[in-house]
Order: C-alpha cells, then structure tokens, then sequence
C-alpha cells in the first residue's frame, strides 16, 4: 500500500455511488411512469417481445453510466462532501426500490 | 432439457446462482479489510482476490440480467394463438388465466424484472470502488461502510429476482 493509494481522492468513487443512484431511480420512476401512463409505456416498448421493460431498462443503465461518465469528470482528483453524496445516492436507489415495488403503483393509482 | 429451458436455466441457476452464493465471501473480504488485522501483504494479496471476485460477480449479475430480458423473459411472454385452449407454452397467459395464479405474475414477476435491474448497477459500483482504491481501502472506514451497503442492496435485488424467478418457474416454467 503506497502513500499515492492512500491519498487518492474521492471523487471518483462518489461519482460511482450517486451513478448507481441515479440509474436505479432513474429505472424505479420510469416503471412507475408507465403504469401511470399509456403514453410512456408505449415509448417505452423498444422491441415487441420484450416489451416496455426495454425501454425502462436501458434508460436506466444509460442514466448510470452517462451521469458516471459526467460526474466522474467533474470530480476527478477531487476530495467531495462523501458522506452526504453517499446518502444521496442511497435516497436516489430507495427511490429505484420504491418504485419497481408492484403494490406502491397500486396504491398511487389506485385499482389492483 | 430443451433450449429456451437451458437458456433459463443458465440465466438463474448459473449467472444468477454465481453472484447470489458469491456474495457472502465477497462481503466478507470487504468487511476483514481492516488495517488492525490484516498485515500489507495479507491487505494486498486478499485485495487482489477481493477485484477479480467483484468483477467477477458485476459480471455475473449483467449476465442474469439481459440473459432474462433478451431470452427468457420474450418465452415467457409470448402470446398465445387467437382461441388458444392450451397455454402450457405461454407462462404468463397461463398464470394470468387462473385467479390463484395471477398473483405470480402480477406481483411476481412484476417486481422480479424490474427491481433485477438494480443490482448489476449496485455491484459494478462495488467492484469499481474496490479496484479504485485497492489495499486502501482498509484505511477508509466510510467508504468500506458504504460499499458493503451497496453490495447488500444489489443482494436485495438479486436476490427478490431469484426467488420469485424459481416460483414462477415451478408455476409455469418456460418449455
């Protein structure tokens, strides 16, 4: 372990973790977008067999790794406020988990 | 075993079945990485280990993912011919189709596909953390915390994939 490992700044770990977030809630809203909404779930459906889930998905994982890319150049060599970015970035999948929960749909939008 | 049934099983009980027993070993050589005790070679040669393992899984659970979506999930979905009388090919018309079964679908593999999706972003993550830092990570209390959150997040999510994935395989498996 050299003194260089050590001392590496954090930014581009934070960047990684508030990527992670904002892929999950970028896929969590998205879901939920199209069970509130027929226009969304019809942009969404990429590709007939697989339907809306690719549309969902690949936002999703397009979100991670652009906003990994951008943050990662903007904190790169750079210490960062990690604590609260990491909260963030766990708020940002909370809301991932939330929204890819089916009775969270139901209970926003009422019906079963 | 046909195709579509090696292909699903490939997907759960080889991509899927890697990431979710690898898991555990893999939090656990996060969590010994303490410089209390570990000496600097046990840090660098446990660390080294530690990258391959994490990429190994990110990989693994990328593989569990798309391998669902591109493959399984299109049999899984496949809609049935016009008046339709045997939906044994179709699974999700046949879990649709009985009101004790609907449930499977409905809330089943509702979640299952979508909530899957969070957990290859989780562990790549994981993996970068620990490849980006190294041996050092054992000196950043913070950061090893935060990394051992995530990686039980994309447990969470693999793992809610993989039980209702064996439910539904056993309520309509995919032929």
């Amino acid at each position: 372990m050299t003194t260089a490992e050590i001392n590496k700044p954090n930014g581009p770990v934070a960047a990684a973790l508030l990527a992670g977030g904002i892929g999950s809630a970028v896929l969590g809203l998205l879901t939920f977008g199209a069970e509130a909404s027929e226009g969304i779930k019809t942009l969404m459906n990429w590709y007939n067999p697989v339907g809306p889930l690719m549309g969902k998905s690949s936002l999703g994982i397009i979100a991670f790794f652009l906003s990994w890319v951008i943050l990662n150049s903007l904190w790169k060599g750079k210490e960062t406020n990690f604590g609260r970015i990491a909260i963030i970035a766990m708020v940002l999948v909370a809301v991932g988990l939330i929204f890819t929960f089916p009775p969270v749909w139901s209970m926003l939008l009422g019906g079963e | 075993m046909s195709i579509n049934e090696l292909w699903t099983t490939a997907h759960g009980m080889v991509f899927g079945f890697i990431f979710l027993l690898g898991f555990a070993g893999a939090l656990y050589g996060v969590y010994m990485m303490k410089p209390e005790w570990l000496t600097a070679e046990g840090a660098s040669t446990n660390v080294n280990r530690l990258r391959i393992f994490l990429w190994v899984l990110a990989i693994a659970v990328w593989l569990a993912v798309f391998s669902g979506t591109y493959i399984a999930y299109p049999l899984y979905r496949a809609t049935p011919p016009e008046g339709a009388l045997d939906l044994t090919n179709f699974p999700r018309y046949l879990l649709l189709a009985n009101e004790s079964t609907a449930f499977w679908h409905k809330f089943g593999m509702e979640w299952k596909e979508h909530v899957a999706f969070i957990s290859p972003l989780a562990a790549t993550v994981v993996a970068f953390v620990v490849q980006y830092y190294g041996a050092s990570l054992a000196r950043k209390p913070e950061i090893r915390r935060w990394v051992m959150i995530f990686f039980a997040v994309a447990f969470f999510a693999a793992s809610i994939a993989g039980m209702f994935g064996a439910f539904i395989t056993k309520a309509a498996p995919i032929r």
